[in-house]
């Protein structure tokens, strides 16, 4: 006890101490936190519970029997109808934390902050689904980017998807404030639902257009984008020849005109 | 009998031996450099360069990068061309670059792929080239920026000025014709651009894009052409008009900035030998270390991550690189509706003003401007001192007002990217933009002459009052007055030391004869042009008021009646109180 109470003013005892706090919160909490519910088999129950979840939360927009609603000013609507856009649609926009939207905006923009549990969301996409006939979320196999062919996705991926999400999947403008997202980082589940289901601007590509495997090639794709990593350094966001053009500029002629500052400044 | 041996041309004892004196480059260097100064008489030329004297400033350097960084596009570029193969022919990647393994490409676009991946450092290398090729040109846009905020284009170097803007336009056709040859997604779709912005030549359009294509688009020919033209036709011509340029500077002398001592006769420095060759050496490999920094870190154009090209796509923030942008942006800015049929021909005026007339016309105006200022000033003296900007308001502001356009036009080739990193709306981009480009030229004129002429005032306050010290002094009769400190004589000089300028007058006036003679017109316009550049000119202190400020020894207030009016009443400038 002596030797640790003569270390107590050793400066490295703050950080020690500071990381022993730490990993017992840590500890602590992962011990306490709520975790996810399982999400189940679809029920007929589940169907009913999630017309409730869905009038409680989505019927302000979308109706209360998901027929769509206008905002009443001229043609613009609050929602569309759901009736047949299938419980990937719902999956697709819910999951990623796009649906309920914030706020009217251009477009509804991908979120950390998911608001309802898995099986919540299996509920409300059961009861959309009743609705109509739409596509449904595909299983584990159709979006194992393992068993895609990344080299024929990226061609498929360069003619149907690079104009709007850049040629690595990066995103890009368009009209009036709204965009194709990056698709890095997107769950493989989700990059096909998308394309089942064409969210917000997005065209549908159905699997007379796509195949199932032509998707999962895509999938396969820009999976290998992400884990291709970047040869050349850092990426600059993978924008091309703007933040190119910027980093010589700032860094290239800000490096080089400081050394010829320093150089001039420097007696003979 | 004396055994000295006489030798065999010596027909007296007397004789001296005959003896071929060394000549006179030879006595003076001797060694390796004797040698060869005997056989090439280079001797005298070296050491007038050697001798050469330079000035010092860190601005005289930014062309010193831009030729550097050229040198090393031309080191690297040669390391590529061991590899790369000019080819539109076709095969199939069979190269270590997963992703792309079993897709069919052109040969050029393989080999570049075989140079990134396969070739040991050839990634590094490309990467030097494309980001050298980057700098070279942004270097000349910095040196050009300099030269020009100087005034360093005057008499006699208009000449340098116009090959330097040729150089400059032939640096970016030059970088134009290196970004199309990897036969990438991003680099067709720069080449496809260009077909069609030679497509919108009125009449001969087609038949041109027929010429540099060798047939329908993309053909197989458009890669070699750009090859031959990027590796041996142009570098040839840049390297000659460089050539010229450096030689031109060390004929007519560096101009250097006002100073003490530094008049228009001379040039206060430090000579090539060994200062400059130390110091320019070195920087050249500061440079290559800057550049070699930059394509080890960063990637630059990603050529596997865009695929081969292929007519059909095209990926979203197709974007040229940085010097091409203006051109590009213009196109963007443009409106659909320019576009008009007359007697059965297109004119896509909503193109053509952008992509074939821009590009030419920048740097005409920038290469006739020297010649239109001395038309305006009526200067034709030589200068080797150069101008601070402040000291050339209307010059400054005509220069700040061209950046200001150019940069509107660059960043419009940009507005996608902007908008999806910005969270703006990229229709609303484009029309702040158009609206930009007529409207921020005029605000930034108005305010750089502004704070010229601010700095001048500034200028002439400190010369006429001296520093202000802060320290307030009360005399015994109960007054305040701040002491002013003195400047030296070099501080002052730096402050003074421009000539007066003072718009042309030109009235209608009568001949010999006493016949009227009006202006002529072209009179006309350039007594209006003077009086643009000059009407409302400060001029610099003169001796007499230097002398009326500072006459009763203190001068802390004896000029501030003065003040309001620049120099006409100086003269009659009373101080209002002796001490």
């Amino acid at each position: 006890m002596n030797a640790l109470a003569a270390r107590r003013r050793h400066p490295a005892a703050i950080a020690v101490l500071l990381l022993i706090g730490l990993f017992l919160m840590g500890a602590a909490y992962s011990a306490v936190a709520p975790r996810p519910a399982e999400a189940g088999v679809v029920s007929q129950d589940d169907v009913s519970e999630g017309k409730q979840l869905f009038q409680a939360n989505c019927a302000s927009c979308h109706g209360l029997n998901a027929e769509g609603r206008k905002t009443g000013s001229g043609d613009a609507i609050a929602g569309p109808t759901l009736a047949g856009v299938g419980a990937a649609a719902v999956d697709f926009q819910m999951s990623t934390g796009r649906m309920p939207m914030r706020a009217p905006t251009a477009q509804a923009p991908r979120s950390d902050t998911i608001k309802f549990s898995e099986e919540d969301i299996a509920k409300i996409s059961a009861y959309v689904a009743s609705l109509a006939p739409g596509p449904a979320i595909p299983s584990e196999e159709m979006v194992d980017p393992t068993k895609g062919d990344p080299a024929k996705g990226g061609e498929l991926f360069r003619v149907n998807c690079a104009m709007c999400h850049n040629s690595s999947g990066a995103g890009g403008a368009l009209t009036r404030g709204k965009y194709a997202p990056s698709l890095m980082d997107v769950a493989p589940k989700d990059i096909y639902m998308a394309m089942e289901t064409g969210p917000q601007s997005m065209p549908v590509f159905n699997d007379t257009n796509l195949d199932s495997t032509a998707k999962r090639d895509i999938i396969a794709f820009l999976k290998s984008v992400e884990e291709g990593g970047n040869p050349g350094g850092l990426s600059l966001g993978r924008l091309g020849p703007v933040t190119e053009g910027m980093f010589a500029w700032i860094f290239g002629l800000g490096l080089l005109v400081g050394i010829a500052v320093w150089l001039g400044k420097k007696a003979a | 009998m004396s055994t000295s041996a006489r030798p065999a041309d010596a027909l007296r004892a007397d004789d001296k031996p005959t003896q071929t004196p060394p000549s006179a480059a030879a006595r003076k260097i001797g060694g390796v450099a004797g040698w060869v100064d005997d056989r090439t008489g280079a001797g005298k030329a070296v050491g007038y360069l050697m001798k050469k004297v330079f000035p010092d400033h860190w601005s005289f350097m930014l062309g010193e990068i831009a030729m550097y960084s050229m040198i090393i596009a031309l080191i690297s570029g040669a390391f590529l061309t061991l590899w790369f193969v000019p080819s539109m022919g076709h095969t199939v990647y069979e190269g270590s670059y997963v992703p792309l393994r079993g897709v069919h490409m052109s040969e050029a676009y393989a080999s570049t792929l075989h140079i990134s991946f396969d070739v040991r450092g050839g990634l590094i290398i490309r990467q030097i080239h494309h980001w050298a090729a980057l700098m070279f040109i942004v270097a000349i846009v910095v040196h050009m920026f300099r030269v020009f905020f100087t005034g360093a284009f005057r008499k006699p170097r208009e000449i340098n000025w116009v090959i330097g803007s040729v150089l400059a336009l032939l640096a970016i056709v030059e970088g134009f014709s290196g970004y199309s040859l990897p036969d990438d997604l991003l680099s067709g779709t720069g080449i496809r651009a260009m077909q069609g912005f030679v497509q919108t030549a009125p009449v001969i359009g087609s038949y041109l894009v027929y010429g540099i294509f060798g047939g329908p688009f993309p053909g197989e020919a458009i890669i070699p052409r750009l090859y031959s033209a990027h590796i041996l036709l142009l570098p040839a011509v840049l390297i000659g008009l460089f050539t010229a340029h450096i030689v031109l500077v060390a004929l007519q002398k560096h101009t250097q900035f006002p100073g003490p001592g530094r008049t228009n006769d001379n040039v206060v420095g430090f000579p090539v030998m060994p200062v400059y060759a130390a110091k320019a050496g070195g920087f050249f490999f500061i440079v290559f270390g800057v550049i070699s920094l930059m394509a080890a870190l960063v990637t630059i154009n990603a050529v596997w991550a865009y695929g081969p090209y292929d007519p059909s796509p095209v990926t979203a923030g197709s974007q040229p690189d940085w010097y091409m942008g203006f051109a590009d942006g213009a196109l963007r800015l443009l409106p659909g509706w320019l576009e008009f049929t007359l007697a059965g021909f297109t004119f896509s005026m909503n193109i053509m003003p952008g992509a074939l007339i821009l590009l030419p016309l920048v740097y005409i105006v920038v290469g006739v401007y020297p010649f239109v200022e001395r038309w305006v000033t009526g200067d034709n003296r030589e200068h080797h001192l150069l101008d601070r900007p402040r000291n050339a308001p209307t010059r400054t502001a005509i220069g700040m007002a061209g950046i200001s356009m150019y940069s509107v036009l660059m960043f419009a080739a940009a507005n996608d990217i902007i908008a999806i990193k910005l969270h703006m709306s990229i229709n609303d981009i484009t029309h702040v933009l158009r609206a930009a480009f007529f409207i921020l030229p005029i605000i930034v004129f108005w305010c750089t002459k502004r704070i010229c002429l601010s700095l001048q005032r500034a200028d002439r306050n400190l010369a006429l009052h001296q520093r202000e010290s802060g320290t307030i002094i009360r005399t015994p009769d109960g007054s305040f007055f701040e002491r002013h400190d003195e400047l030296t004589a070099d501080e002052r000089w730096i402050l003074v030391q421009h000539e007066p300028v003072a718009p042309i007058e030109i009235t209608d006036g009568v001949d010999e004869n006493g016949v009227a003679k009006p202006a002529s017109r072209g009179d006309k316009l350039r007594a209006k042009l003077s009086h643009f550049y000059f009407k409302d000119a400060v001029n610099p202190v003169t001796p007499a008021e230097l002398a009326a400020a500072h006459h009763d020894g203190h001068g802390h207030e004896a000029i501030e009646a003065a003040d309001e009016d620049d120099s006409a009443q100086l003269g009659s400038a009373v101080p209002s109180r002796d001490h």
